[in-house]
């Protein structure tokens, strides 16, 4: 694993037939060793961004760059070599063995013919343990609870010992202590020397584990910065069009949202 | 799948191979079939040995594999254990393309299976481009949906071929339709064996592909495959390799969605040993089913495509209380 930087440079993209723009001018930067969050409502462009980088979407205009080069005009492998990814939604066809499947995070390294090394199968170890999800190694992917699944996807994006890790929305449907776990991997990864960048709707944890936030809000960028400069009740308010205030954590000092009762504000 | 249960498979084929040469509707010792498959022996059971029997065995055996590996390589790439090439528009297409050329006055044994070649070949190119104008991409549920809407169109289209036919025009459609290995020849065997070869090879490279497919496009894509690429060609090896199947020996029914389905019953999950492990069984299940077809109403013989659904369809519904 090297040390390397995601650059989204000026990202615009749009869908066939869509009114306005997924994403406008984007501009997001994750370099090695820090946790960059990308926050925002529903629809506002966060899974786009990951699809650009995958190179599912089409790209109206801006760079996006992999270690300072054009993942576009990379081969999928070799972008996978480089990016560890894991799309929000799953749900394999035919369910497998954990230990198989943590294993395919290998498939971007490994040849077309010929079993796996030496050094595979001590990535696979590795990354299973380190997503703790080793007591389960034998289980089927269809019999595991949501936060075993989720840890289970993580020490497969793990065992590709990539130098950036991409998670989209990693902790949906997890309770507090799943959630907060998959955090601290996300976070060790960082301190690792990964670039990692985390896709969440989950803004009070995300302003306590990344160092850097970008908040958009209808495919634009409307905040960007450190949490506390991000975490501003008036932007918050005006890009959730939700009455709150942002507080303190009387525990922890971190900023933190609380939503009040009220109604849907107008934009 | 341990290696005693891979042995047992091989174990298993070679037995139906035996069987395949050693019984027939006209029974033979079988030291004198022995002595037929080494040269030696009367005129009469030499051509029955090396002429009927013999071909049938590897022509039956490549016709179940490659049914068998084209069905699992669907099964990965459209994320449906349901998808086959029957049901991808292969067999609806060369049954157009056969019926035409019976209907046509023609039924030789080179001209007939050209034409069911080319029907599925039609068939399947048609699937992928309704499939990609819908979706701008190879898109399964849409693959899926042009697959059927394709072979109920090429359902009609027999019928009504069929319909303004002879009755000897439609007894030899009928005929071919329901799937036979029984006008195998060693050219016919040679044939298929190429287009095994090297559609088979093909889609055992993309193994690894169809372990990524099969989690989805996203993670596919993450995982660092070419979706866009690998799932399309994938489809185009798979039919290819059905077709080839097709025009050789008729329409030989549920190989492609049992065989893949008791692999991963076994436990294979690897789609480069589940493809090998169907095609495996694939063979033994057409070779034997085969046999069955020969002796069970000697001297007529039963529809091969009839008998391979009558074992199939059990399996499947305790596969399927199995799951429950």
């Amino acid at each position: 694993m090297t040390a390397l930087a995601l650059l989204f440079d000026g990202v615009s993209v749009v869908y066939p037939r869509a009114e306005r723009a997924a994403l406008d001018d984007v501009t997001v930067e994750a370099p090695a060793g820090r946790v960059t969050a990308v926050v925002g409502p529903n629809g506002s462009g966060k899974s786009s961004l990951v699809r650009a980088l995958l190179g599912r979407v089409p790209l109206a205009r801006g760079r996006v760059l992999v270690d300072g080069k054009d993942a576009r005009a990379m081969l999928p492998r070799e972008r996978a070599q480089l990016v560890a990814e894991l799309p929000q939604r799953e749900e394999p066809a035919f369910p497998l063995p954990v230990r198989d499947y943590v294993a395919l995070g290998r498939l971007p390294h490994g040849a077309r013919w010929g079993g796996p090394t030496a050094g595979d199968r001590a990535a696979v170890e590795r990354a299973r343990a380190d997503a703790g999800v080793e007591e389960f190694a034998d289980r089927m992917t269809d019999a595991l609870s949501g936060g075993e699944w989720q840890r289970v996807r993580l020490a497969r994006a793990l065992a590709q010992e990539a130098g950036a890790l991409v998670l989209d929305e990693p902790t949906t449907f997890l309770d507090v202590a799943h959630e907060m776990a998959l955090f601290e991997l996300a976070d060790r990864a960082a301190r690792e020397g990964r670039a990692v960048l985390l896709v969440s709707h989950t803004l009070n944890l995300v302003a306590r584990f990344a160092a850097h936030v970008v908040l958009l809000h209808r495919g634009r960028v409307a905040a960007s910065g450190p949490p506390d400069a991000v975490m501003d009740g008036a932007t918050l308010e005006r890009v959730y069009e939700w009455p709150l205030v942002v507080t303190r954590d009387p525990a922890v000092g971190a900023p933190a949202l609380v939503p009040l009762r009220g109604r849907r504000r107008a934009p | 799948m341990p290696r005693a249960r891979w042995l047992a498979g091989l174990a298993a084929l070679l037995a139906a191979a035996l069987l395949g040469v050693f019984v027939g509707a006209v029974p033979l010792a079988p030291g004198a079939v022995w002595d037929a498959v080494r040269g030696a022996g009367d005129a009469t059971t030499l051509t029955i040995v090396r002429e009927l029997r013999l071909p049938r065995v590897p022509l039956g055996a490549f016709v179940g594999a490659g049914t068998a590996l084209s069905g699992g390589a669907l099964q990965g790439a459209l994320r449906n254990a349901l998808a086959e090439p029957y049901l991808l528009g292969v067999s609806g297409g060369a049954a157009v393309g056969a019926v035409l050329t019976f209907a046509a006055g023609v039924s030789d044994p080179v001209l007939v299976p050209l034409g069911a070649f080319v029907g599925a070949g039609t068939a399947s190119a048609l699937v992928l481009a309704i499939a990609r104008a819908g979706g701008g991409r190879a898109d399964p549920r849409l693959l899926l949906m042009a697959g059927v809407v394709v072979g109920a169109f090429a359902n009609a289209a027999v019928m009504v071929v069929l319909a303004d036919a002879t009755p000897d025009q439609v007894r030899n459609a009928l005929w071919w339709m329901m799937g036979s290995v029984a006008d195998a020849g060693w050219r016919q065997v040679g044939a298929l064996a190429c287009y095994a070869a090297l559609a088979g090879g093909a889609l055992l490279r993309w193994g690894r592909d169809l372990d990524a497919l099969a989690l989805g496009e996203e993670p596919a894509a993450a995982l660092g495959v070419d979706v866009d690429r690998a799932g399309p060609r994938v489809f185009v090896a798979a039919s290819m390799l059905a077709a080839a199947s097709v025009a050789a020996a008729g329409l030989v029914g549920f190989v492609g969605l049992v065989a893949p389905r008791l692999a991963r019953a076994l436990g294979v999950r690897a789609h480069r040993q589940l493809l090998g492990a169907a095609a495996l069984f694939g063979a033994t299940l057409v070779i034997g089913a085969d046999v069955a077809a020969r002796v069970v109403r000697a001297p007529s013989e039963l529809p091969l495509g009839a008998v391979t659904a009558l074992v199939g369809v059990p399996f499947f519904l305790w596969r399927l209380a199995r799951a429950r």
